[in-house]
């Protein structure tokens, strides 16, 4: 008896095929994992089922009952409720607002009376949430809360899990587990979009692998281990990149930073006093949850930012004072967060590599175009980057375009390497190609300071892992003495290490 | 002194009246997240086409009817253009405005020629309840109109916005469509009616000025006025309540004006300062209020469902 029954679901945009005949069956009572690398089709295929998006063909059927579902209000009607990736909340309603929204009874609402209902469902559910806070004021972790709440006061059987561990810290996670475990007992089902491996084998009943668009296959997870599932979703047996050898401890430091403190966009201070040496050689980790000042960070390490006070000195020579290109010059490689941010979408590639250093391919005034598209040429050999160089850099992939920064910093052997995000929204195959890169830096001698809210990319390849938290680093681990719980404390504020 | 703040009071309501039916109008299209700049030609409009179906048909309240159905219609209009369409919503609202403008100046041409003195009708009549009391009488003697927008229409408005399941849908529409969309609200729905509505209060402040105040129809009826209320839809943060507080501020500072100018003051200053004091007082009320304002997050971007 399965109570979500999808068939031979094709959808298709434009000449991209994002699911291919898949079918998907869902039991009653069971949370069942929908893993698959990005853009694998999984949250396709839910956004189908949640009524965001019509198949092309295919059957959905609810409690074996064949049904149409044109929009969310369907999806809702019929039990199934969703939890995006990007939450679909209106920040500055309350919590109690939010959840009636679209649902109220009657015209008029009244204020007390939504916050006691919703109050008196949270409690039942089992869910510690203030229907009164506005939703702005409200943590990540909490405005998942007030979103699986919201599907649950629909009444919704069926709860459809987006990513939901991508931005909460682990103890956040073990909450969520909690909760899950407890609706799970009370016979709600539940669909676990994921792509982290240990998350779905600690929590999952069944996994269904999507791959390119296409099922792979359903297994119960009881039966299966982590690397059988990475080779269903990657389509080969091992994956991932890691640090080799252990680093020289008498490498000179590269990259000095003392008392560090720059302020955010809004004034306040967003960096206190961070002081991180960073050697030759090594590759630091600055781990943390989101929006403790990792932006901030990286931002002011590249000269983008001005620091309220402190220093950052390369190789003993101070950078503060410099012009984001006096940075590049003196040797400090960056890779801007947003990859949108740091390349001009409809220039092409050749331009875009040729963007930081114009004065180089310029004669009296004039663009060297064949110098430019001789190094374009080269890099994108060199880097394997998949386009052409007359290409505009908004076409291509986010792997492609990433390489193309990369490229164009790389290819200047900086001394020291500033990467926040680097792998955010990337694929496997293009993130271990980004990892790689880095672990090519660190090996040719280069100080590289990883920022990255991945916890498994920073073990993966940091030689020593600071943790960020509220602007301040809380610890500075070296590798081998750090493992997920102890860095989980540290990131959630729980403690400090110095 | 005295009859002179009651006589200013009284004047003030009275100009307010229809730059807050209109700032109220704006107010609920841009909480739906559309910025209507077409408000200046609905109003236009709403003036013309309630002069003259009054004027043909011989019942000011069949104009003032007919006022505000053209009013809902081109909030429709605008709403076909900026949320089915997705059309840039800057050039949409001026479109609309220049087309407003030139249907109503077109059919104004060959209905009425190009007479001198404008054609003018029997307006409305101010209501005088408490015609025994002369300072009270001063104050109160106002068009019914007046009553209703600032007795009726601006707590409705407010109650509707933030009490009200219709009220939430707009506010949710107007900040993060995308999850009123996930909760089952029809994002395109409400943002058709909010600008319906939003329409019918803009030609109602519009035609409020040919039916009751003037009882006449001429080019300059609005002279910017529209633009005054999107200031104040700003200054009031979005809010009925505040907006009326605005309109209140430019209302006042008009009616001083026009006071200030017949006063006979021997100033070494030209006429024209006074009138553009309002404007002036406008322009700096918004600087001290707008840099707090938080506008509606999804305003001017048009849902679409990926």
């Amino acid at each position: 008896m399965y109570i979500v029954d999808m068939l031979g679901i094709t959808k298709t945009f434009g000449e991209l095929v994002a699911n291919d005949n898949v079918d998907f069956q869902l039991r009653k009572g069971e949370i069942h994992a929908l893993l698959g690398e990005n853009g694998a089709g999984k949250t396709t295929l839910m956004r189908i089922l949640y009524g965001l998006y019509r198949p092309d063909t295919g059957v959905i059927k609810v409690g074996e009952q064949p049904v149409e579902i044109h929009s969310p209000k369907d999806a809702i009607a019929n039990g199934i409720g969703m939890v995006t990736q990007h939450f679909a909340l209106v920040p500055p309603l309350s919590v109690a607002e939010n959840v009636v929204l679209g649902n109220t009874d009657g015209f008029v609402v009244n204020r007390a009376a939504i916050e006691e209902k919703v109050g008196a469902a949270a409690r039942r559910f089992g869910i510690e949430i203030d229907p009164k806070a506005l939703v702005r004021h409200l943590a990540v972790g909490q405005r998942q809360r007030v979103e699986i709440l919201k599907a649950l006061y629909r009444n919704a059987r069926v709860l459809i899990l987006d990513e939901p561990t991508a931005v909460l810290v682990p103890q956040e996670v073990d909450a969520l587990f909690e909760t899950l475990n407890r609706l799970k007992a009370d016979g709600l089902s539940v669909i676990f979009i994921s792509h982290k491996l240990h998350e779905v084998t600690q929590i999952t009943d069944r996994v269904t692998v999507l791959r390119d668009g296409k099922l792979i296959g359903t297994v119960d997870t009881s039966g299966i281990s982590q690397s059988q599932l990475a080779a269903m979703m990657v389509g080969r047996e091992t994956f991932g990149v890691t640090r080799k050898g252990e680093q020289h401890e008498q490498q000179p430091v590269t990259l000095r930073i003392q008392n560090l403190c720059a302020k955010n966009d809004q004034g306040m201070l967003a960096l206190t006093n961070i002081c991180i040496d960073v050697k030759a050689g090594e590759i630091l980790g600055i781990a943390g949850v989101g929006g403790n000042g990792q932006k901030e960070l990286a931002e002011t390490l590249c000269g983008v930012r001005d620091c309220a006070s402190g220093s950052i000195q390369l190789e003993g020579k101070e950078l503060i004072g410099k012009t984001p290109a006096g940075f590049t010059q003196a040797g400090v490689g960056r890779i801007p967060e947003d990859r949108h941010e740091g390349m001009v979408g409809d220039l092409t590639v050749t331009e875009n590599l040729a963007l930081e250093h114009l004065n180089e391919y310029t004669r009296s005034g004039v663009l060297d175009h064949k110098a430019t598209r001789r190094q374009a040429e080269e890099l994108i050999h060199q880097f394997q980057i998949k386009a052409r160089p007359n290409d505009p850099v908004r076409t291509l992939s986010g792997g492609n375009m990433q390489k193309v920064l990369l490229a164009r910093v790389l290819s200047r052997n900086p001394k020291a390497v500033i990467v926040p995000q680097p792998t955010r929204g990337l694929d496997v195959g293009a993130t271990d190609y980004v990892r790689q890169q880095l672990l090519e830096q660190r090996d040719r001698g280069a100080a590289v300071l990883l920022i990255s809210e991945d916890l498994d990319e920073i073990l993966a390849l940091s030689d020593r892992i600071a943790v960020i938290y509220e602007g301040e680093i809380v610890g500075i681990l070296p590798a081998a003495e750090a493992t997920p719980e102890r860095l989980g404390l540290l990131m959630s504020g729980a403690i400090k290490e110095h | 002194m005295e009859i002179f703040l009651v006589n200013l009071i009284g004047a003030t309501l009275r100009v307010s009246t229809p730059i807050l039916l209109a700032a109220i109008g704006e107010t609920y299209a841009e909480r739906a997240g559309v910025l209507n700049l077409g408000i200046e030609g609905t109003m236009f409009f709403g003036a013309f086409i309630g002069f003259f179906a009054a004027d043909k048909s011989g019942s000011l309240w069949l104009g003032f009817l007919v006022a505000v159905l053209s009013g809902v219609v081109f909030g429709l209009l605008m709403a076909l253009l900026t949320v089915t369409l997705g059309v840039n919503q800057h050039v949409s609202g001026l479109g609309i405005t220049m087309l407003c403008t030139g249907l109503s100046l077109f059919a104004f041409r060959l209905n009425y020629g190009g007479r001198s003195i404008p054609p003018s009708i029997e307006s409305f009549p101010q209501l005088a309840p408490f015609k025994n009391i002369p300072w009270l009488n001063t104050l109160t003697e106002q068009y019914l109109f007046t009553y209703i927008t600032f007795l009726v229409i601006v707590p409705l408005a407010w109650w509707l916005l933030y009490r009200t399941s219709f009220g939430l849908k707009i506010r949710s529409v107007g900040e993060n469509p995308e999850a009123a969309d996930a909760a089952g609200v029809n994002v395109f729905a409400v943002r058709y009616a909010a600008l319906a509505i939003g329409g019918g209060l803009m030609a109602a402040g519009g035609a409020f000025l040919s039916l009751a105040q003037l009882g006449a129809f001429t080019h300059g009826i609005i002279a910017g006025r529209g633009w005054v209320a999107i200031a104040i839809v700003i200054f009031g943060n979005w809010n009925p309540v505040r907006a009326m507080w605005g309109a209140l501020i430019f209302g006042g500072t008009s009616a001083l004006q026009l006071r200030l100018q017949t006063m006979g003051l021997q100033l070494p200053i030209p006429y024209e300062t006074f009138l553009a004091l309002p404007y002036i007082v406008t322009i700096i009320a918004l600087v001290l209020a707008g840099r707090n304002a938080s506008y509606p997050a999804a305003l001017l971007k048009p849902y679409r469902r990926e």
